[in-house]
């Protein structure tokens, strides 16, 4: 069905759910055809039983972590089928141009761009079975403790079809995706996600304005200020809502981590020189302007994150650049049953064991999925899980307890200490709810506004995000609740914390029935890519 | 202690409410308990069926037929936000043996007080239009109606009023009992409620509660999937569904049945049924079953292979070994009384279900024979446990 002029459901730049695809996540919305190396397809190198290849390893999202787990259990000899909906290899951090945009040197807006570089080069020398443009809906647990993980590919024009791809042990590697917490005004034209933003600055070189605000919470905001910033765009402001003195509290984890006080340091100094004025314990509480942005109000907020009266500050801008951290993609995980567990900012993260493992034996998950931590963490849990794999399915349990592995794991530990003073400092605070109005739509797929919600818990016996949704319909749309999942979780609750829930959406992406309906139909993948 | 109420009711969907929005209406002050929210339980995992043309001649039936008249009232008592849709059935034969068995059934049915008109094949597309060609024909029920069933719980409840107590978030843990056995309230972590009636309307974990009670009531989970598209204008306008659906119902194997049941919403998205399968309580997707209910769907509805299906969900039924729900009264453990087992029907027979224990805690006749519903009926010699 196409879709009308007026729905509601519709993308908006770039904040709207994608049709189709979460917002910013791993598993994201870059489609086509990707740079073709040179070498012929492969068929999958497992044994082939009757339904086709069946590959020692299956890693889903070719980000950092799984890539580089993918290349590990590859060079340990394990036959692997690497899967990612988009084109490229590098997930969200290393997203690029597409190769068409001539981009001469894509790395100018990355950190650490060789290490992903030597990762793409091992892939490149493997004989990894690359698919690509594949969206991946579910994994389910076959006879003969095999996974099959599920995924339509040619999801952007006609021709959907599935693709299955069975294995002995499964790599879920799908990274994270941005949250957002509602207010005043933020469906209008010119507000994107702060990720978002980045995303596009990365795959397009577009900026999504001239004079653009930069608020939420997290330390993905200085590096999303200083990229806009260093590409052109004002930056009249960052406005975090948290003060960056919780990070002081911790000054182990800090002193552990020298490279990020550096990262900091590098984007603070990017600021400095562009002007830009970083305003914390501030919060975008309304937004401004008749068919799109023209300015938003900034207000004070307390330590539980209340926006104090009288406080607000009208700055004029084109844009608005929105984020509140990032939210691990973990459906595929919570569909097999895998244990979750709160982090430090308010999400579910899987809950995993030493060696990567999640609560399901078989099942390996790395980087964000089990708590938000970055790319070098996610690059070196990819590895550790590759290891531990390889050392499950060959029998080789010396590759878990090497020399490398024990530095791996104490790398770990640093970085998720690290990860955690960052997630308690950009908690989101009890009292935000308070800015939103009643008419404040928080589910924007079904227009349920922050009132209705409300009305659900109050009169109508709704407890939750589920009984939320099924007594308001707030998470039912396009996005299925990614969007406002986080803002009703917080409605749903009152003042408590919600308690962790891995959201069930046994349908990871939207499938046509017809590619459903065809799922017996055996296939091998799309033509693999890359060896 | 807070006053004890008349009857507690152990379980918020929408059985439970309905007993709760009737016992109030009767004058008794009812405080209901879930360890969940409102409409936890099967009665969300439900697309709200309120059907006469699945049923055999029968006591289901009966309840059925009784309950059909009940929600016409709800109806026009609740708000529209319950959504309830008087749009008739529409029973689908791909055959001409289909049509011949379809056409027996509906002339029983006929007799025990059902209206079903019989749609020769070229009159299939005038009731809807995106039907596949060359269908055999099938049969119009216009008794058949749709609510939602989320809503229609939460807003009965509501309409309970003041005596209706709801305590969500508290898991009853034990029975309180008197010196002769008999049931006086419940326990919960924080604290008891006491009462001279509790009603077990716990659906699928029915058994689990009558066991609380030390009573054996065999309710099992028959777990089904629902598709849910995108959005869409009107393209399907009644409940349709392939007659084998019929016999799908009828089966107490435990093995994967599917037969195609859509149907449209208000809100947009078309709802797709129906998967049987007993495998306990384990919600992990059956690509088997996303399968059949896809390709069911579609050979019904040819245009709806394009749509794409945004959600799938795993919902469970509470299931008694001949169909029949358990309802009234449990002479093994005075004061207690059951109100589940009704399996996918539970929206449909929740009015009639309701009715019938609020007549029973009052001493009322009840609206009908309550024998084939009796909630002892699976007790076997001691030597011979379920």
């Amino acid at each position: 069905m196409p879709a009308s002029e007026s729905d509601p459901h519709a993308p908006v730049d770039g904040l709207g759910p994608v049709r189709g695809d979460g917002p910013v996540d791993g598993l994201g919305p870059v489609r086509g055809d990707g740079p073709v190396d040179g070498l012929g397809p492969v068929c999958g190198d497992g044994p082939v039983d009757g339904h086709g290849p069946v590959y020692d390893l299956a890693v889903v999202g070719a980000g950092c972590a799984g890539l580089s787990g993918a290349v590990t259990a590859a060079e340990l000899g394990l036959s692997v089928a690497l899967l990612d909906a988009s084109a490229q290899t590098g997930g969200q951090y290393y997203r690029h141009p597409a190769p068409a945009l001539g981009a001469v040197r894509p790395e100018a807006l990355h950190h650490d761009w060789s290490a992903f570089a030597e990762l793409r080069r091992r892939q490149e020398a493997s004989d990894i079975t690359r698919l690509t443009g594949c969206h991946v809906w579910a994994v389910i647990r076959e006879d003969g403790d095999l996974w099959a993980v599920h995924a339509v590919t040619g999801a952007d024009g006609d021709g959907e079809r599935p693709v299955r791809v069975r294995a002995r042990a499964l790599l879920l590697a799908t990274g994270a995706y941005e949250r957002q917490l509602p207010f005043p005004g933020w469906t209008l034209p010119g507000v994107v996600g702060a990720g978002g933003a980045q995303a596009m600055l990365k795959s397009g070189l577009v900026l999504p304005g001239r004079r653009i605000v930069v608020a939420g919470s997290g330390p993905l905001l200085l590096a999303v200020a200083a990229s806009l910033a260093a590409a052109g765009a004002r930056v009249p402001a960052v406005v975090e809502a948290s003060g960056y003195l919780r990070y002081a509290r911790h000054p182990r984890a800090l002193a552990a981590n020298p490279q990020k006080l550096a990262e900091a340091a590098v984007h603070g100094a990017e600021l400095l020189r562009h002007g830009v004025r970083v305003r914390t314990r501030s919060a975008v509480t309304a937004v401004h302007g008749r068919d799109r942005v023209e300015a938003v109000t900034v207000s004070r907020l307390d330590r539980e994150w209340r926006p104090a009266q009288g406080t607000g500050r009208h700055i004029e801008c084109d844009a608005l650049a929105v984020g509140f951290g990032l939210v691990p993609q973990i459906e595929l995980a919570a569909g097999l049953g895998c244990a979750v567990r709160r982090t430090a900012d308010g999400t579910s993260a899987l809950v995993l064991d030493p060696l990567q493992e999640t609560s399901v034996p078989g099942v390996w998950a790395a980087g964000e999925t089990g708590g938000v931590g970055g790319a070098q963490l996610a690059r070196e849990e990819g590895e550790m899980a590759g290891l531990a794999v390889a050392a499950r399915l060959t029998g080789r349990s010396a590759l878990v307890r090497s020399g490398r592995m024990r530095e791996l794991r104490r790398r770990r530990a640093r970085m998720r200490a690290f990860a955690d003073v960052m997630a308690a400092a950009h908690a989101p605070g009890v009292g935000w709810t308070r800015w939103l109005a009643d008419d404040t739509d928080v589910c924007r797929c079904e227009e349920v506004t922050a009132g209705r919600i409300r009305e659900g818990v109050a009169g109508l016996g709704a407890r939750d995000v589920r009984s939320v949704k099924l007594l308001t319909r707030a998470g039912m749309g396009w996005c299925q609740g990614r969007m406002c999942g986080a803002a009703v979780a917080c409605l749903a609750s009152g003042a408590e914390a919600p308690p962790p829930s891995a959201e069930r959406r046994p349908l990871a992406v939207p499938v046509t029935l017809s590619a459903l309906a065809s799922l017996d139909e055996p296939r091998a993948g799309p033509e693999p890519r890359g060896r | 202690m807070r006053d004890a109420p008349d009857l507690i009711v152990v379980g918020a969907g929408v059985v439970g409410a309905a007993c709760a929005y009737y016992a109030a209406r009767a004058g008794l002050s009812v405080t209901v308990i879930d360890r969940g929210p409102v409409s936890a339980g099967a009665t969300g995992a439900g697309e709200g069926n309120l059907l006469v043309s699945d049923k055999e001649p029968g006591p289901e039936l009966k309840l059925a037929l009784l309950s059909t008249g009940l929600w016409r009232e709800l109806a026009e008592l609740l708000p529209p936000a319950v959504e309830y849709e008087p749009k008739g059935g529409v029973v689908i034969a791909s055959d001409e043996a289909g049509m011949a068995s379809l056409r027996d059934f509906a002339a029983r049915q006929s007799r025990a007080g059902v209206t079903a008109h019989e749609l020769p094949a070229g009159r299939l597309h005038e009731l809807e239009p995106h039907l596949a060609p060359d269908l055999a024909g099938g049969f119009h029920y216009p008794q058949d109606a749709q609510v939602m069933p989320a809503l229609a719980a939460a807003h009965l409840l509501r309409a309970g009023g003041e005596r209706v107590r709801l305590l969500l978030g508290e898991e009853v843990t034990g029975l309180i009992t008197g010196a002769n056995g008999e049931v006086r309230g419940v326990r919960t972590p924080s604290g008891p409620v006491r009462a001279p009636c509790v009603v077990n309307a716990a659906g699928p974990w029915g058994g689990r509660f009558a066991r609380l009670a030390g009573v054996e009531l065999p309710v099992l989970p028959r777990r089904g999937f629902v598709l849910v598209t995108e959005p869409l204008p009107r393209v399907v306008r009644h409940k349709v569904y392939a007659a084998d659906y019929v016999t799908d119902v009828a089966s107490g194997s435990a093995a994967l049945q599917t037969s195609p049941v859509v149907e449209g919403t208000p809100a947009g998205p078309v709802l797709i049924g129906s998967s049987r399968e007993r495998v306990g309580f384990d919600r992990s997707l059956s690509a088997e079953a996303l399968r059949r209910l896809a390709a069911g769907a579609t050979a019904l509805f040819p245009v709806l292979a394009g749509v794409r299906a945004l959600r799938a969900y795993a919902g469970f039924r509470p299931y008694l070994p001949d169909h029949l729900p358990a309802i009234g009264p449990d002479p093994r453990a005075p004061g207690l009384l059951h109100a589940c087992g009704h399996e996918g029907a539970g929206i449909g027979l929740a009015p009639a279900t309701g009715l019938i224990i609020a007549r029973c805690v009052t001493g009322g006749e009840p609206p009908l024979d309550l024998r084939p519903f009796r909630p002892e009926r699976f007790e076997r010699p001691s030597s011979d446990p379920l």
